[in-house]
């Protein structure tokens, strides 16, 4: 579904030289999986993550989603590839001058959809977050979980095969928390959608992961196997992030 | 016999004065209409490039941000009566005459212009660089972008930086009258400051005290309805 080969992303540092945040990393992920990158902050999680839709271009290496490798493609091409993958984020980023539904029209606009087939889908997106009482209500009118349903609504409203994850709750308390992990988990289960969340708290891992990778430094250190919501670690570094959760 | 002027001989003198008034305020008009158009479409676009080209933006540019930035810098650290002085040649070409409304509304323009440009770029840095980052995830091309997410996230500061072009412009535009462009402001110099109708001035200042209540007061209002912040 998701196979990163070999991609490296460095970046250069304000002070001068350059800082490699992903270092010759190749990851595969497979299609209806919730897969997890765990580690410390700074290990190069979330520039993981935009590589696989582009956000962030490799220096080297290949990204290949559903079948297409996405290096390869012009802008357009790049565009219509992206709505096929959501996107969720830590600050939800919704527009502040749009209702709820109106964000969580907006990827079906940019993708030219019909009114009618917009409005079906949006009141459909609101049901599976369960905010279809709040459709009129702007983003400052809710509660940071309720954001971040909207936030995940969006990602999925155009029926994507992938949804990517970056810290979804780590800006919410323990119960919302839950509630979210427990939203994604629904859409995977229901949808098949392939689910790709980044954090820093194993809890995550164990409460809706398959898998996970752990990353340290830019490279993935281990791969994490999630069965009966233990994690099997071996390395010192995947042990010390199980006993903090 | 200024000291002899009752109030209802100064109001009579101003109703005598009515039609040129009421030509006066028609020529304001013009030449902000004017000026605000052309800081709308041309200016507009400048901010919003201005904008796109800085570090770290969709289109991070920092030759043309450069060239831009410079311009908009260059155009607004002119006196606007140097400037008005200035573009008499362009003027001349562009209207054929370098009195009236029409013709004091190319400085006003040419001033408009950076002014409002760096009015919009200052309002669009106030969204936050994530919500552009979503509808780029989201597959928005740069068109999109700018008419949905800049265009929305920011109308109502937009707003309110017309508000503020508006308020500075008929000021300017006082100061455009004088020399040729009649208006509001010319009227109050011709008659209260040349010709020592002392009513005539204050009546016209006054008239501006209003008309810039006014316009703030509209433009506070629409800013506050469309602001869901
Ligand atoms: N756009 C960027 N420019 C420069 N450095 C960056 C940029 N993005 C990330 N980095 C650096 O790359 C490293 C990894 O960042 P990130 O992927 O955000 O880590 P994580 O999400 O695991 O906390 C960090 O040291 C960060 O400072
Ligand atoms: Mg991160």
């Amino acid at each position: 579904m998701i196979h990163l080969k070999n991609v490296h992303k460095r970046f250069r540092r304000p002070e001068g030289g350059w800082f490699d945040a992903v270092r010759d990393t190749t990851l595969h992920i497979k299609a209806g999986e919730i897969f997890g990158l765990i580690g410390f902050s700074g290990a190069g999680k979330s520039t993981l993550l935009r590589l696989i839709n582009l956000l962030e271009r490799p220096d080297h290496g290949s990204v290949n989603v559903d079948g297409r490798d996405l290096t390869g493609l012009s802008a357009a091409e790049l565009r219509r590839a992206r709505q096929n993958i959501g996107m969720v984020f830590q600050q939800f980023n919704l527009m502040a001058n749009r209702t709820v539904a109106a964000n969580i029209a907006f990827p079906l606009e940019i993708a030219g959809w019909s009114r009618a087939d917009i409005d079906q889908r949006v009141a459909e997106c609101l049901d599976i977050v369960g905010l279809a009482d709040r459709a009129g209500h702007y983003p400052s009118q809710l509660s940071g979980g309720q954001k971040q349903r909207v936030g995940i609504a969006r990602a999925l409203a155009p029926r994507p095969h992938v949804i990517l994850a970056d810290e979804p709750t780590s800006a919410l308390d323990p119960k919302t928390t839950q509630s979210i992990l427990d939203c994604l988990q629904d859409i995977n289960a229901r949808f098949g959608v392939t689910v790709v969340i980044v954090t820093h708290e194993m809890h995550v891992i164990r409460s809706i992961c398959h898998r996970a990778a752990l990353l340290d430094a830019g490279e993935v250190v281990e791969l994490l196997q999630v069965t009966d919501k233990q994690v099997a670690a071996r390395s010192a570094l995947a042990k010390s992030l199980l006993e903090v959760a | 016999m200024d000291e002899q002027l009752t109030l209802a001989q100064a109001l009579a003198n101003l109703s005598d004065l009515a039609p040129e008034i009421w030509q006066a305020s028609v020529e304001t008009g013009l030449m902000l209409a004017i000026g605000l158009s052309v800081a709308i479409v041309v200016g507009g676009p400048l901010g919003i490039l201005l904008y796109l080209t800085q570090p770290g933006q969709l289109f991070a540019n920092r030759a043309v941000n450069g060239v831009v930035g410079w311009f908009v810098n260059l155009v607004r650290s002119f006196p606007f009566i140097i400037l008005m002085v200035s573009l008499v040649p362009l003027t001349r070409l562009l209207v054929g005459s370098t009195i009236g409304p029409i013709a004091a509304a190319v400085p006003l323009s040419f001033a408009a212009i950076p002014y409002f440009a760096r009015l919009v770029e200052q309002t669009l840095r106030e969204i936050p660089r994530g919500v552009i980052e979503a509808a780029e995830a989201m597959g928005a091309s740069p068109a999109q972008i700018i008419w949905k997410v800049l265009l929305g996230e920011a109308r109502a500061g937009l707003i309110s930086s017309l508000t503020i072009l508006t308020i500075s412009f008929l000021s300017y535009s006082a100061v455009a009258g004088v020399v040729g462009g009649g208006g509001i402001g010319d009227l109050a110099i011709r008659y209260g400051y040349y010709r020592f109708q002392t009513e005539v001035m204050v009546a016209m200042v006054l008239l501006l005290v209003v008309i810039v209540q006014i316009i703030q007061f509209a433009g506070n209002h629409l800013a506050a309805r469309l602001d869901k912040r």
